[in-house]
């Protein structure tokens, strides 16, 4: 038998050091000192999701003291105000001018211009986030599990189940794009990182949305016979129906350095004349009286995220520039212009879209109710945001 | 997840790739890149599905403890000397780890592999969640640790700062110039590769030696998704690689990258670990040893290396140059001594030196009293008020050193200073790699080709210069940096909390005025000038004046 020798392990050793809150008195010792201090709150008290986000993408007109010390190639550097043609009030006046023996020259009135009101109504950061859209992949990846369990896709009809494999299955390309190459993509651009936080958000939204369907395609492969999990590629690429959205969801991405118009011409525009034409008023409607209670749950989700997040903060976002006190007038005008360039394109492809009315055996309410609907849903979101109805929407 | 399998799911989501019929997506990063060969997997191989469940369980466990160190007391037993530094710490990473977040679309557009585009939405998630976190822990912090003051204020103190324009570099060089060179090598393949390892797993291993579990909590949570980062950089890399054009661009950005990230972390978190920590255990790893271990063995050596045989030119000389400035000329230690030497323009408080200190670094870095010994002395004998000035303005046989033009960093190894004028301007620097740096690799035109899409060093790069001719008193009240009863200062070179032994605006009145060195600089005739850079070059080590004994 062999014995150990005990020796002492070399770990550092726990020391009393009394370092909590209110063991002394000092100056700053107070609770009043226990808040973060650098920015005002959109309301009395601070919130939790201001003290994450709030400044932490830093603005020259405030306490940048050293400016930007990396430029672009053209002379750009941090967030260029300039990144959109939309204006908040203040974003004129002049940034403080520093150099030799000048000081940190601290912005003491603020905000400095009105992008920095903008705060989320969704209060986003890492764990609501988390915790909403592990929330939703739980409660789709159930609801699927459990209509494969009880054999629910067995009660589809035939052209129910070509419905799906050809046109759900092509809407996931529309997430996908939308999601990389709208939202993520001017995540970089935006005024504050409010804005940037709330636009990767969306993003996120938009991508699991996109890879929520395209998994629901690749169960729906495996337990209906005969159903084609890849036809949505050749929905996507080459039905006239679909061609009209792609073609949109493509011009979304192609704006000219624009992060506004992007954003605005997303959620303001598409997603109610297209997004919830085809989501709600068309595969919604028509599920049920086809045998499918899954699918809406699956659409629904993304509907959700549109509906109730992303409209919230857009909303939140381009509704006070309309009633800007400086440049009111200025961003009406390029709302305007916005909608007479995209309300026009978004019609065209809707009623390319009309032939998927037709097509389940039990039909849905008619196409025109349905675009109706949308029409009226898009002059609300207008009528809260304070902009009027483009007379393109009448064509 | 579904039952489902992660490779199944993940090649089914590729069907989503778009290739682009009607419209192409407006470019708005540019690289001098190009990829027109070899396009790569995505090596995350990750799906939403299960990777929003996977955060949320991590979440859970971060701010499970975040409860549990709460009701436990904690802060009973956490060190004020590491928590002081951490005012610094969490003051600059927020912005790093958002940048990245914003630096992934740049690459969605540079990289014409909508495959890998994947893996970078989820580093973009990612970041949104480490910056978000690391703000809600500075938070926790400022409302459980016994002095709030500088936790409270850090967005403001940091861009305020006369050393947080340093740590900027390290958010800035991510999202701003040339595509590639910012947002995959500067900070996948350098930055989040090789330096996130002293960043997110040494350091807090530190702050778990100074009864902090908490920072190792986050940012251990944190470094297990800057994992799958890596991977994006790697799959990046061999797809630059694959076009020959693109090998100059390659070995200019992995010198610059290399060493600014060398010089930028190393100076920060050298010093946290070795400064900051109460921990002297002769056999716990100095920054130097874990230097060695995490960046020269598993980054150097068994990642860079390898790349060699795919054409990759590696910067051997500067690797090995970045071992010699922290083993032989003490780069940490005179970041340190600099960084205590301006307390008064910070926003933490910063703890002197004890003689058990004193031991362990002649244990860990043999030589280290003479050269350093002494002024800590004076730091503690100067420390508290008593009728002298602080250490900045007193006679300890230091010269204050003059900034580098491109990294910030001090010109603190004084015999590696070099002078040049470029834009007009006499600018020092501390390495010649830093001026190479400015004056060759941030350019239109390189080795005679063109690179448009290369940034700029832009902005006030001397913080000195903006204060130059100013009281020290208006200095920093200029900066905020002023307790709650409108006079104490919240930078303090002691711990004592005693407001009798707190250092006041009233003390900083009675101080010479700051001086810029970059503006005496250029005030100099050529004889002069050439005077000074001979003199700065004998100067050191510790700062010493030319001539001095050591």
């Amino acid at each position: 038998m062999t014995t150990t020798e005990n020796t002492e392990r070399s770990v550092p050793k726990p020391v009393f050091t009394d370092a909590e809150a209110g063991a002394k008195e000092f100056p700053d010792s107070g609770p009043s000192a226990r808040r973060y201090n650098y920015f005002k709150p959109a309301k009395r008290k601070q919130t939790h999701y201001e003290d994450v986000t709030v400044e932490v993408q830093p603005d020259p007109r405030h306490y940048l003291t050293q400016g930007w010390i990396y430029g672009f190639a053209d002379g750009s550097n941090g967030y260029p105000l300039t990144w959109t043609k939309l204006k908040a009030w203040g974003v004129d006046d002049p940034e403080p001018v520093r150099g030799p023996g000048s000081g940190g020259k601290p912005v003491e009135n603020w905000p400095a211009h009105g992008w920095h009101e903008f705060r989320d109504p969704n209060e986003e950061w890492e764990l609501t986030m988390y915790r909403y859209n592990a929330n939703v992949v739980r409660q789709v990846t159930q609801n699927v599990e459990n209509a494969r369990n009880a054999k629910a896709f067995d009660q589809w009809t035939p052209n129910w189940v070509h419905f799906v494999e050809r046109n759900v299955g092509a809407w996931m390309h529309i997430e996908h794009i939308l999601g990389l190459y709208v939202f993520a993509a001017c995540n970089r651009s935006g005024p504050t990182n409010m804005h940037n936080t709330a636009m990767a958000v969306n993003s996120e939204h938009k991508i699991r949305f996109a890879q929520d369907l395209a998994l629901y395609n690749l169960t729906l492969t495996e337990e209906i016979e005969g159903f084609d999990g890849s036809a949505h590629l050749e929905a996507w690429n080459s039905d006239a129906e679909w061609q009209g959205v792609r073609k949109v969801t493509e011009a979304l991405t192609a704006v000219h350095d624009d992060w506004g118009e992007m954003i605005f011409a997303t959620n303001i525009v598409f997603e109610p004349l297209l997004g919830e034409l085809f989501r709600s008023n068309l595969v919604m409607q028509a599920a049920a009286g086809n045998g499918d209670y899954v699918t809406p749950t699956v659409i629904g989700s993304g509907e959700y995220d549109y509906a109730q997040r992303d409209l919230r903060w857009t909303q939140a976002c381009f509704g006070p520039l309309v009633q800007d006190r400086e440049f009111a007038d200025h961003n009406k005008q390029i709302f305007n212009g916005w909608l007479q360039n995209w309300v026009p394109q978004c019609l065209e492809a809707a009623r390319q879209l009309q032939p998927l009315w037709s097509q389940p055996d039990a039909k849905p309410p008619r196409f025109e109710d349905a675009l109706d609907r949308a029409k009226s849903r898009f002059s609300g979101i207008l009528t809260d945001l304070g902009l009027e109805t483009p007379k393109e929407l009448s064509q | 997840m579904s039952r489902q399998s992660l490779a199944k799911a993940h090649q089914k989501i590729q069907e989503l790739s778009w290739e682009p019929q009607y419209h192409e997506p407006y470019m708005k990063y540019g690289t001098d890149y190009t990829f027109k060969k070899a396009a790569k997997k995505d090596p995350l191989k990750q799906v939403l599905r299960s990777y929003f469940p996977m955060q949320e369980e991590k979440d859970n466990r971060v701010y499970g403890a975040s409860d549990g160190a709460i009701r436990g007391n904690m802060f009973r037993q956490v060190q004020e000397r590491w928590l002081e530094w951490q005012k610094l710490f969490l003051s600059i990473i927020p912005l790093p780890e958002i940048s990245a977040a914003r630096s992934m679309p740049m690459l969605f557009q540079a990289v014409p592999n909508p495959e890998l585009h994947n893996g970078q939405a989820i580093q973009m998630i990612d970041e949104v969640r480490h910056s978000t976190i690391q703000q809600n822990l500075k938070r926790l912090y400022m409302n459980n640790y016994i002095d709030p003051a500088g936790f409270n204020n850090t967005l403001r103190n940091f861009h305020s700062d006369y050393c947080g324009t340093i740590g900027r570099q390290f958010a800035e060089g991510f999202i701003t110039g040339d595509a590639i060179t910012a947002a995959s090598i500067y900070l996948t393949i350098v930055a989040e590769t090789a330096f996130t390892n002293t960043l997110f797993v040494a350091m807090p291993a530190e702050a778990a030696a100074n009864g902090d579990y908490l920072l190792p909590t986050v940012f251990h949570s944190v470094q297990s998704d800057e994992s799958r980062h890596i991977s994006n950089g790697y799959a990046t890399l061999l797809m630059a690689l694959s076009d020959e054009g693109n090998r100059q661009l390659l070995e200019r950005d992995l010198r610059y990258a290399w060493w600014n990230n060398h010089r930028v972390v190393d100076a920060a978190i050298g010093t946290f670990i070795e400064y900051g920590t109460k921990d002297r255990r002769k056999d716990r790893e100095s920054y130097a040893e874990m230097w060695r271990r995490w960046i020269y063995d598993d980054y150097y050596r068994a990642y860079l290396l390898p790349l060699e045989k795919y054409g990759l030119v590696i910067p051997h000389d500067l690797i090995e140059e970045s071992w010699n400035q922290i083993w032989n000329k003490g780069y940490v230690h005179e970041v340190a001594q600099f960084f205590a030497t301006g307390w008064l323009a910070n926003y933490w408080r910063i703890d002197g030196m004890t003689d058990e200190d004193f031991e362990w670094f002649e244990y860990k870095y043999p030589g280290w009293y003479d050269r350093y010994g002494k002024w800590w002395e004076n730091y503690n004998r100067l420390s508290r008020p008593n009728g002298h000035h602080a250490i900045v303005a007193e006679d300890v046989d230091y010269v204050y050193p003059h900034r580098c033009w491109t990294c910030m960093v001090p010109c603190l190894v004084r015999e590696d200073m070099v002078v040049d004028k470029v834009d007009g301007q006499w600018r020092t620097y501390c390495h010649e790699a830093c001026r190479w740096t400015d004056a060759v690799a941030f350019r239109p035109t390189y080795q005679g080709r063109e690179t448009p899409n290369m940034g700029k060093l832009v902005g006030h790069r001397e913080w000195e210069t903006l204060y130059h001719g100013w009281n020290w008193a208006d200095v920093i009240s200029d900066m905020g940096f002023v307790r709650d009863d409108g006079k104490t200062l919240t930078a303090q070179p002691h711990l004592d909390l005693d407001p009798k032994k707190m250092w006041t605006l009233d003390h900083m009145r009675r101080m010479p005025h700051v001086a810029s060195p970059n503006v005496i600089l250029n005030e100099m005739s050529d004889s002069e000038r050439e005077a000074f850079v001979a003199d700065y070059n004998a100067q050191g080590p510790a700062g010493r004046p030319a001539g001095a004994k050591s």
